[in-house]
């Protein structure tokens, strides 16, 4: 990758961007459709119910990709009233930036995409990016709820992203590095899970908002905007939407693991199973937190949600910075 | 200079939160709401009018379809009206059934409330954990009367059907059982910060306020009024159970979830000693002639439904159709409160106060 990276660009090269790229979209395609199973799996598991199980076996396993082909054959519809060239644009804009993050995820030790020495802040400045594609979607589809709904995740995933960045500033006083492969190997002794709680914390909750999941679902309520931005989307469009969802719940997944949890470092031990493996069970960890989460908590209110962002988050994400300063001068 | 304007929107009659086809046109401020008008009659069936043409014994149907979630409650508001018209003498047996149906009804009618309002409030698990237990109390019915939700159990002089073999037990074993899973409600939502924060102080209103708009069941109970018909007015047995009241101070929609829920325990309660005192044997129904004929004149009967006053008017000339028949049908004046409450509060409010009202569409149009 590193080579290829600072080669003389060609044809060749091109083509073998392009194949790695397609195999890593394919990828996250395969663990969109099967954390969708998953999701409704667990979720099905916690409420006493059986989830999908009809299509693919006892399992459901071809659920997903029924629903999907189902979605892509579905006819083309756009309001009247929409505006169309931004009702069309804005799936693709939401789901751009959610697959362009990935590539500074470093899965193992030598499968990274691009080993970038500010990943984290790459990282954190195009994610900020799907915010406009939700927005636009909201305000496109000309639609009343949808309004309501974008103009919620607008302001939501904006307040959030601040606790989220200043959070991880004592993972980065730790690591010394905004690379995303340098802080994982600062966690060969120790993960920063342990060094800094207060920033994991104020990290994972924030997280949960960004991706706009139960307990911070209000962009789509359904049970006070019906759908959110997304009422008047539908067939391939609304996948995108819901694609951007689930790559953005992978993409932060992934980034939780590899910022606090170790990322491929195996546990004390058990060196000799392979890093993508534990980075793949520490990543399924997080996941099934989310789910978790998502069969449990109630939704909050909106107002509350800014008052908890910037008078709850905030601080303690603050706060974290010190406490994680002081930790790394006195005892590392 | 920012120019806002105001939006109207219409929730319903469509919407998901709605509980039915019920329609709120909003006029909003961003999230705030400045007006809110209620548009009902969308499942208005004309019941009253119906009944004028057919006999007492073919009304009760169409009283299930009213409140559809405590059928039996409406099916007993009939027959005792026109009991109390005919001054008829209930067996025992049928009394205690009668009972004991009516408040499995008032548990299943408070679960589907408390499954649908955590869903309103966006937990999902608590629905299925509530339907889970309703379904069992809704296939008890199902044994003694053949329906799940239309039960067309109660006749004029008694119920239709005798319990069947071991209905009995089934019913006492269901108590202890509901007690657990209650209490499993309250680990699961009671303590969630969250949840506390959403209900808290929420769609509060007065004493007074309550009583002038006429509201009745838990939506009076939450502002400290201890009203309720089966211990101020008691009608069939319910002077010879032992239960309380709850009773809250607060009036918000916390005072109205902790009322239901404890309306759930009280109901259990009533159900314990119905299945202790069961008697052995006897009729379930009395002696009625064929064709019901109430004596000339009117008669106003009111009971406790899971949603408030149930009342039921017959005015007869002694024919075997009633002349007018009129039903005080709580939801409808519960809701006439919901205006008031929404002004100046936000969308996600409005969820929470509406679904703390415990409105069926089937009442309120009637």
């Amino acid at each position: 990758m590193e080579d290829l990276l600072y080669a003389q660009p060609g044809w060749t090269h091109v083509a073998i961007f392009f194949a790695l790229g397609a195999a890593l979209l394919m990828t996250v395609l395969g663990f969109v459709t099967y954390a969708i199973l998953a999701e409704r799996k667990v979720l099905g598991f916690m409420q006493m119910r059986t989830g999908p199980n009809r299509v693919g076996g006892r399992f459901g396993l071809l659920q997903t990709v029924a629903d999907v082909f189902k979605l892509l054959i579905k006819e083309d519809t756009i309001p009247k009233l929409a505006d169309r060239p931004l009702f069309i644009l804005a799936p693709v804009i939401a789901f751009a930036p959610a697959f362009m993050v990935l590539a500074t995820i470093p899965f193992s030790e030598n499968l990274q995409f691009a080993d970038l020495s500010v990943g984290l802040l790459y990282y954190v400045a195009v994610s900020g990016l799907s915010t406009i594609g939700i927005l636009m979607g909201g305000w496109a589809s000309n639609n009343k709820y949808s309004l309501l709904g974008g103009m919620r995740a607008a302001a939501q995933m904006i307040s959030y992203e601040i606790p989220l960045v200043i959070s991880v500033v004592g993972v980065i006083l730790f690591a010394g590095s905004l690379n995303l492969n340098d802080i994982v190997r600062g966690q060969e002794n120790i993960a920063y899970i342990f060094l800094t709680p207060i920033g994991f914390f104020v990290f994972l909750i924030s997280s949960i908002a960004e991706l706009n999941r139960t307990p911070f679902d209000l962009p789509e309520a359904e049970s006070e905007l019906v759908a959110g931005y997304h009422v008047e989307y539908s067939g391939f469009r609304w996948a995108f939407f819901m694609l951007t969802e689930y790559v953005y719940l992978f993409a932060m997944a992934s980034l939780t693991t590899v910022l606090f949890l170790g990322g491929w470092n195996p546990i004390p031990f058990l060196g000799f199973i392979p890093g993508a493996l534990w980075f793949g069970v520490k990543f399924s960890i997080v996941v099934f937190f989310m789910i978790w989460i998502r069969g449990t908590l109630p939704r909050l209110r909106a107002d509350q949600l800014m008052g908890f962002a910037w008078k709850v988050l905030l601080p303690l994400a603050l706060l974290n910075i010190f406490v994680s300063a002081a930790v790394k001068e006195l005892f590392l | 200079m920012i120019r806002t304007e105001e939006m109207l929107l219409n929730v319903g009659p469509q919407h998901p939160s709605t509980h039915g086809v019920f329609r709120i046109v909003l006029k909003i401020d961003g999230e705030t709401i400045i007006e809110a008008t209620p548009v009902i009659g969308y499942l208005h069936r004309g019941t009253e009018k119906l009944a004028e043409n057919l006999q007492y014994t073919q009304i009760i149907p169409y009283t299930d379809r009213m409140d559809y979630l405590a059928a039996m409650t409406n099916n007993y508001v009939i027959c005792h009206a026109v009991e109390t018209m005919m001054s008829l003498e209930i067996p025992e047996r049928a009394e205690y059934l009668r009972v004991i149906v009516m408040e499995l009804g008032r548990i299943a009618s408070h679960l589907v409330w408390f499954g649908t309002y955590l869903l309103d409030i966006g937990a999902m698990s608590p629905f299925l954990y509530a339907f889970r237990e309703r379904e069992a109390i809704i296939n008890m019915l199902n044994e003694i009367c053949g329906a799940r939700l239309t039960f067309n159990y109660m006749r004029v002089g008694g119920v239709k059907w005798d319990a069947p073999d071991g209905w009995i037990e089934k019913v006492r074993d269901f108590v202890p059982y509901m007690r657990e899973e209650l209490a499993g409600y309250h680990d699961l939502v009671t303590g969630n910060e969250i949840f506390l924060n959403r209900v808290k102080g929420i769609g509060f209103y007065t004493k007074e306020e309550a009583l002038n708009y006429s509201l009745s069941g838990a939506n009076l109970r939450c502002t400290g009024t201890n009203w309720d018909l089966r211990k101020d007015e008691p009608y069939s047995i319910y002077e010879r159970f032992d239960f309380d009241i709850p009773v809250f101070h607060t009036g918000d929609a916390w005072a109205r979830y902790q009322c239901r829920m404890q309306e759930i325990e009280e109901s259990l309660k009533i159900l314990e000693q119905a299945v202790e005192q069961f008697p052995a044997e006897g009729p379930v129904m009395a002696k009625v002639p064929r064709i019901i004929k109430p004596p000339k004149g009117e008669a106003f009967v009111r009971i406790e439904s899971p949603r408030g006053e149930i009342g039921c008017y017959i005015a007869s000339e002694g024919k075997k159709e009633p002349y007018r028949l009129k039903f005080r049908r709580p939801s409808f004046y519960n809701l006439q409160i919901l205006p008031k409450l929404l002004v100046g509060e936000n969308i996600s409010n409005l969820i929470t106060i509406l679904g703390g009202i415990d409105i069926v569409l089937g009442e309120v149009d009637g």
